[in-house]
């Protein structure tokens, strides 16, 4: 956290950035404690030092958190309730309208993480025309929204063709992903050019800010797939209880905590040297969409649902231990269990920040749950990490038997803007 | 984003932000002065003014009711100058419309059922409208009242061909005339739509039916053609009703309303028809021809911006070079699915991914062809 609030950008750089007015403002929603960027987000760092085990301080779930910084928020960023993540292709070949509209979605990220509207605002502008902002998130607070952004493999070169003249600029750990075994990928639910990853605590925050980057993006960029989460399944605060995921027991409880500087280092921050210098300060995402057979997965029994994972249901508690934060023994548990074969003691220390989501598109005309995991990881190498993590699960997970993986996609995030002006993917494309 | 709006608003906005204030709201701070507030509840409608000059006329509507309601402004004869729906509860809405000098009914239609709540205004003045204003506006709107009457005149004789072989039960025949006629009325679709009394009888599909109202029109015989595969002594009737509705609008055009803004915002409603009917297959479900309605709505757009083209060019360069792509793509997409004899391909033989391109295309053209209004009145 502490990467992430360094360089505040002052509320006068701010506005000076973005004269569009504060979403509140208008609304004359008084919050008395409200706080500027800088200030909220220092008040969650605070938050989550507290490691005793004790009931998690609350969030403040109103809360503005820090646009620039050293890295993108949204990665070690306590993880919020709510996704919207969308996948985009680029439409054209002009890098000059690729890095205009780049731009743009820089101002318009700022303003909406910041609570404020975009442009001249939802009401503002000339009356014949359509508004700026979209304005379904008037009068909502800032909900701790954070916009991420990511640039695939077909950016750099898509069909053989360098379209951006980024070709010689791609690193080498953004690699295409190998076929795991098991895989049943969708056409339509996977890859892109530009990946946007928005989290906050309210669902309508979270779609408005996606909205209107789709929409400001129009004519460069097209909507490829987009996935809405909510119920985080993986927490990078030590809160006392990790959410659950939809078949109802408690996984990632040994995530990378966003306060563990050391560990963010070490597995999550791309270094200096590790690959092309625009990375440095950023990292690899993976996005797999995980469906679970849900009604095949409530139909077994419950020391064979343990047995899938290697804790208990209610508890949590790795096997033979008595609480979910108690170190396991991962001889304890089946040889093929999830937990076991993914606890970094089995993977040589390798660790990965997972920032998962559970969905449910409603159901798929079966009468069957579309339901499971939006799985979300962040990595410094991947191909050290989620590739020979993957591989293996893929080979030998138990749970493979209620999970198909059915979308897939991998991107570069860059390091943080880090003060107003700077744009994403400036040192990409400066 | 545009420089030339006003931060005025914003300034205003901090101040209040300042003061912590509650229950303001940037419109009562910063509403125009000239603006008519329309107070709608779900009783009353009433107006700040019913006499107020002509030219770009903006209605703020307020519903202090509990229904969500739609606010009308008619001209004789219950012809509709301009429309917003869905006002809900409490929310406010600001409805612009370009408004010749004359008297106008304003309706409120709480629970938008209904004739609505009645107000008599009167728009006075000289018309001093903005294609009054500029003549390069004024000769724009000519020129397309002349093109809206060259397509309904080329309609008459297609629609009527197809309405014979339709009586003669030559189904082959109406098949290859459909789509045919009814090129002229997508083209020029937003001024046919502002004879309110003649869209739903030739235009209308199944679904959009009322609860007893008869079924007429194109889409009718389409169904009985295609789906069917025969033609009963009703739809011979129906034929003949087709061409008169269409005669009907043929003679209306001389005296159709048509603004330099209405014809903006027409072709943005060309493109948003295309989006919402055309890319799902809904349109032509029996016969398929999507395309080449779709094609006929992008060059009446297409048409209207380049009336428009030499003031937008002057106002907003970069509106202008950004449209201009954006109709070629479209067109150059669409080529790709014209046949030799000029027909398009079948849309159920376009794939997903397909139909996903052509509507890419068309959110990246309507995008910016909703900014066009705003640059034609811009001063």
């Amino acid at each position: 956290m502490d990467a992430e609030t360094a360089q505040p950008a002052t509320p006068a750089d701010q506005a000076a950035e973005q004269p569009a007015p504060s979403r509140r403002a208008l609304i004359g929603w008084a919050g008395a404690g409200l706080a500027l960027g800088a200030a909220a987000a220092g008040s969650v760092a605070a938050a989550t030092m507290k490691e005793d085990g004790a009931a998690a301080p609350a969030v403040d779930s109103t809360a503005d958190i820090a646009f620039y910084g050293d890295h993108q928020s949204g990665i070690a960023t306590p993880v919020q309730d709510r996704l919207h993540f969308a996948a985009f292709d680029v439409a054209t070949n002009d890098r000059a309208a690729l890095v205009a509209m780049l731009k743009e979605w820089t101002k318009a990220a700022a303003a909406m993480t910041g609570g404020r509207e975009v442009g001249a605002g939802a009401t503002g502008g000339v009356p014949q025309a359509p508004p700026d902002d979209t304005g379904e998130a008037l009068g909502l607070p800032a909900s701790r929204l954070t916009l991420t952004i990511g640039f695939g493999p077909t950016l750099f070169e898509k069909d053989g063709v360098d379209r951006f003249g980024l070709k010689a600029r791609r690193p080498e750990a953004l690699i295409d992903l190998p076929k795991f075994r098991g895989d049943r990928l969708e056409d339509g639910r996977v890859g892109g050019d530009i990946c946007i990853q928005a989290c906050a605590d309210d669902p309508q925050v979270a779609v408005h800010a996606i909205r209107n980057l789709a929409r400001i993006g129009m004519g460069v960029v097209n909507v490829r797939w987009s996935q809405l989460g909510f119920g985080k399944t993986s927490s990078t605060t030590p809160e006392a209880q990790t959410p659950r995921n939809l078949m109802g027991f408690k996984d990632g409880t040994h995530n990378i905590a966003g306060s563990d500087t050391a560990k963010l280092a070490d597995h999550v921050w791309v270094a200096p040297g590790d690959g092309p210098e625009w990375m440095t300060g950023g990292s690899y995402l993976v996005s797999r969409r995980i469906r679970m057979t849900i009604e095949a997965w409530d139909r077994t029994s419950l020391k064979e649902q343990e047995d899938v994972f290697g804790r208990t249901k209610g508890e949590g508690a790795p096997y033979g231990k008595q609480k979910e934060r108690d170190t396991p023994d991962l001889s304890a548990m089946p040889q093929d269990s999830h937990v076991r074969l993914a606890h970094p003691d089995s993977n040589n220390g390798l660790m990965i920040l997972r920032r998962g989501f559970s969905f449910t598109d409603g159901s798929d005309g079966l009468g069957r749950l579309d339901a499971g995991l939006f799985f979300l990881a962040y990595q410094r190498d991947t191909r050290k990490a989620f590739v020979p993590l993957q591989t293996k699960l893929a080979a030998n997970d138990k749970l493979n038997e209620y999970i198909t993986h059915v979308g897939s996609a991998h991107f570069a995030c860059p390091p943080g803007v880090r003060k107003p002006g700077e744009w994403w993917g400036q040192a990409l494309f400066g | 984003m545009p420089a030339r709006r006003s931060t005025a608003v914003t300034l205003l906005s901090l101040a209040v932000a300042g003061a912590a204030l509650a229950g303001c709201s940037k419109k009562d701070d910063a509403g125009s002065a000239d603006a008519v507030q329309v107070n709608a509840s779900d009783s009353a409608c009433e107006l700040s003014t019913t006499t107020f000059p002509g030219g770009t006329v903006h209605l703020e509507v307020h519903n202090k009711g509990s229904k969500a309601t739609e606010v009308y402004v008619y001209a004789a004869g219950d012809k509709i100058v301009t429309e917003r729906e869905n006002i809900g509860p409490g929310t406010r809405a600001t409805i612009s419309a370009e408004i010749k000098p004359g008297s106008y009914e304003v309706a409120c239609k709480p629970g938008m059922t209904g004739d609505g709540i009645r107000q008599k205004i009167t728009v006075t003045g000289d018309g001093a409208s903005t294609a009054k204003a500029d003549p390069r506006l004024q000769s724009a709107v000519d020129a397309y009242r002349a093109y809206a009457q060259q397509q309904a005149d080329a309609t008459i004789p297609v629609v009527t061909q197809f309405a014979e072989a339709v009586k003669s039960g030559d189904l082959e025949k109406a098949k290859s005339l459909f789509a045919a006629s009814r090129v002229g009325w997508e083209r020029t679709e937003p001024v046919a739509e502002s004879f309110g009394d003649i869209d739903p009888k030739t235009d209308t599909r199944e679904d959009g039916l009322e609860a007893g109202q008869q079924w007429t029109g194109w889409h009718k015989l389409e169904k009985s053609i295609w789906a069917d595969g025969k033609v009963t002594d009703d739809d011979k009737k129906l034929a003949d009703q087709l061409v008169a509705d269409l005669k009907d609008w043929q003679t209306r055009i001389p005296k159709a309303e048509i603004t330099p803004t209405g014809m903006a915002n027409g072709a943005k409603e060309l493109l948003d028809e295309v989006a919402k009917n055309k890319i799902t297959g809904e349109e032509d479900r029996y016969s398929h021809t999507d395309l080449s309605d779709f094609q006929a709505n992008v060059d009446g757009a297409d048409k209207a911006y380049a009336l428009l083209k030499p003031v937008v060019a002057e106002k907003d360069a970069a509106l202008a070079k950004t449209l201009d792509g954006e109709f070629t793509a479209i067109n150059a997409l669409l080529a790709k699915y014209k046949q030799a004899d000029g027909t398009y391909t079948s849309y159920d033989k376009v794939t997903e991914p397909e139909r996903k391109a052509f509507s890419d295309a068309v959110n990246s053209l309507g995008e910016p062809l909703s900014k066009l209004a705003a640059a034609v009145v811009t001063p």
